[in-house]
């Protein structure tokens, strides 16, 4: 069964304790916090930070009020990363992790080209770009600990149950059923279908677009194709075309071969002279 | 300067220049392998691809178009007339594309690893097919090349290898650009919702290999006449603007189905709703795509030396121009942060852009690649009677 995580952002009150799970667990490095006008820290993804709660303050009329939102990799059904890497670097596991083989599974074959951090439309892989020999790294659903049976280190850590570890399926009914007994709730999961599913989804009271995920873009929703089947439309022509072409050229140069002059290549180019 | 008995290389002020940039390059690049991308670039997790992989990839494989266009001409159409220009669009070519393997071994983290996708395919991605198209493609061009070589050192067993297999590298040679040209376009599919509309699109491979086989002309056209006036001799302004038909009409063909597919995906009113990649969008289609269209069809103006060299550079840069727009403008606004290249990512630009230019002038200098000057014409035209050039 595939697992995925369930994230009601109502419930979350923004203490960070599955950041600090999270670097301890993976042991990440720590990162200085910088003084800014928001109370993010640090405030974005890295090769670093696998995890990073946001917050947004949102006004609603005379009302404000905060929302707290933990970002990470969104674990994609088809993951874009994984179609776009050359050496198949990243891999969707059967249980739902998507994970990085030179850390995961000690296979070094990633060459650092970076086109995954371009194909991924959450932005989330962070590289280490002050290594000599960088690794490409985010979050990987605690593989190791999902493994043995454990849930990842930051829904252990959640104390206000913001987290739900579990079968995709279930936690998508029990999303989908917390909203349609709880008016508050935005009628949307995201995740659910955005980018052809994603295995952590995500509830809310305040709109989407107002908490940092993208639910349109240029005055359309988001596709809810997923990015590989898109690529896959393309490059699926390949060899077609390479036969095709080859066999269309040999034909037209056999053809017109028949009527051309022969030349002798060798008298009629010659070495310019620097003078 | 006398390299060795066989090679010859005169150092003028100008070339000691470009040597010297070719220097601070190297020192750079092997700054850049031991520290790391960090130290010498301005790349960062929003914007992991920068001026190497946008302007010297993509620009430096676009502008090598004249090589697969010129060998389509030439070689399979068997249009005997543009025999002059083909051999300085192979060296050309050949160049650009290890400009581009070579920046990209520069812009790759882990680059011991380099030759991983021969052995782990990652076939799902464009880049598994954009990776062996281009390292092919590279090697069928030095061995093309090997046969020009070998016309200087004569390598009986050898030549003879070579001439049994050109038939069958020339077909290649074409094929595999045209894969890679296009793939280098798919590589944005994967940037949907977020590269602009105008630009994005399901046949942006189209618009990308479509838009380096009409560049190849324009390259050659841009090249040539500069070749020519450095070493003194006639530019082939007669084939130039002949071959000015074959890009006209292919601009001409762009330019339809451009607005076909903005029509078509509904986007056609975002050109004009004054954002600033709009008015970039416009820029790119009026003043390089529609203004080379106007010059070209205009008769006196492809047929005058300047004419011809204005329109066509007027081509490269605009191809250029759109790649950069794909990269950079398009995405700028999905991508967030900020990106501009640091002064060594620049140096190392330019020292390859000039390593560049020193080897085309060393082969052309030693090898045979210009046309032959037909001395019993005054004008000095090359393509004349007598030397079986003429169609």
């Amino acid at each position: 069964m595939s697992k995925g995580v369930l994230i009601d952002v109502t419930r979350c009150i923004g203490c960070r304790s599955c950041q600090v799970s999270c670097k301890s667990w993976n042991d990440l490095p720590a990162k200085m916090s910088e003084f800014s006008n928001n109370w993010d820290s640090p405030g974005k993804l890295s090769a670093d930070t696998w995890t990073n709660v946001n917050y947004y303050l949102i006004e609603e009329g005379d009302q404000l009020k905060w929302r707290f939102v933990k970002k990470q990799c969104m674990h994609c059904n088809e993951p874009a990363c994984e179609s776009a890497c050359f050496t198949h670097s990243f891999v969707k596991t059967k249980e739902g992790a998507v994970i990085y083989k030179p850390t995961d599974a000690n296979k070094d074959y990633c060459v650092g080209c970076r086109y995954c951090m371009v194909a991924c439309p959450f932005g989330v892989p962070g590289f280490q770009w002050d290594k000599a020999f960088p690794y490409v790294l985010k979050c990987r659903f605690c593989y190791d600990r999902m493994q043995e049976g454990l849930e990842p280190a930051c829904v252990s850590s959640c104390p206000t149950q913001t987290l739900t570890y579990g079968d995709r399926d279930e936690l998508l009914a029990l999303a989908w059923s917390k909203i349609n007994n709880d008016p508050r709730y935005v009628k949307h999961v995201y995740g659910e279908k955005e980018y052809g599913g994603t295995s952590w989804l995500y509830i809310s009271d305040v709109p989407f677009d107002k908490i940092g995920f993208r639910t349109e873009a240029f005055g359309q929703p988001v596709t809810q194709r997923s990015i590989p089947s898109l690529t896959w439309d393309v490059l699926k022509w390949t060899p077609a075309i390479f036969f095709g072409w080859g066999a269309v050229l040999t034909i037209m140069r056999a053809y017109t071969k028949r009527r051309a002059e022969v030349h002798n290549e060798s008298e009629l180019y010659e070495p310019v002279d620097n003078k | 300067m006398q390299l060795g008995r066989h090679f010859t290389f005169r150092l003028t002020g100008f070339r000691k220049l470009l040597i010297l940039f070719v220097l601070i390059a190297v020192g750079a690049a092997l700054y850049r392998f031991v520290f790391g991308l960090g130290a010498v670039t301005n790349l960062s997790d929003e914007w992991p691809w920068g001026l190497w992989i946008g302007f010297d990839l993509l620009c430096g494989i676009a502008l090598a178009g004249g090589g697969f266009s010129t060998a389509l001409i030439v070689h399979v159409l068997h249009k005997d007339k543009y025999l002059p220009i083909a051999r300085a669009a192979l060296v050309t070519s050949m160049l650009g594309y290890i400009i581009a393997l070579v920046s990209l071994f520069l812009d790759i983290g882990r680059w011991y690893n380099f030759w991983r996708p021969f052995f782990y395919w990652g076939f799902h991605s464009v880049l598994f097919e954009v990776f062996w198209c281009i390292a092919i493609y590279t090697t069928v061009q030095i061995l093309e090349f090997g046969d020009i070589f070998f016309e200087k050192f004569r390598v009986p067993a050898l030549q003879k290898i070579l001439h049994k297999l050109m038939p069958f590298l020339l077909i290649l040679g074409i094929v595999l650009p045209s894969l890679h040209q296009s793939s280098l376009g798919s590589l944005y599919i994967v940037a949907v919702d977020r590269l602009y509309p105008l630009w994005w699109s399901m046949i942006i491979p189209f618009f990308f290999v479509w838009s380096a086989f009409f560049l190849g002309p324009a390259m050659v056209t841009v090249e040539g006449t500069l070749a020519a006036r450095a070493y003194g001799r006639e530019p082939e302004t007669d084939v130039f603007s002949s071959l000015t038909k074959v890009t006209l009409v292919m601009l001409i063909i762009y330019l339809i189905v451009k607005i076909a597919d903005l029509v078509y995906r509904g986007v056609l009113g975002m050109a004009f709703n004054g954002a600033f990649e709009s008015n970039m969008f416009l820029i790119e289609m009026i003043v390089f795509i529609i203004l080379p269209i106007i010059m070209y069809a205009t008769p006196s103006i492809r047929n005058s030396q300047n004419g011809v060299l204005i329109a066509s550079i007027l081509v490269v840069v605009g191809v250029v121009f759109n790649r950069m727009n794909v990269v950079f403008t398009g995405m700028a606004k999905a991508m967030g942060g900020s990106y501009f290249p640091t002064i060594w990512e620049f140096a190392i630009t330019i020292g390859m852009w000039s390593g560049l230019v020193l080897a085309y002038c060393f082969i052309v200098e030693n090898f045979p690649i210009m046309a032959k000057e037909d001395h019993t014409h005054g004008s000095g035209h090359s393509v004349g009677t007598g030397t079986g050039f003429q169609a």
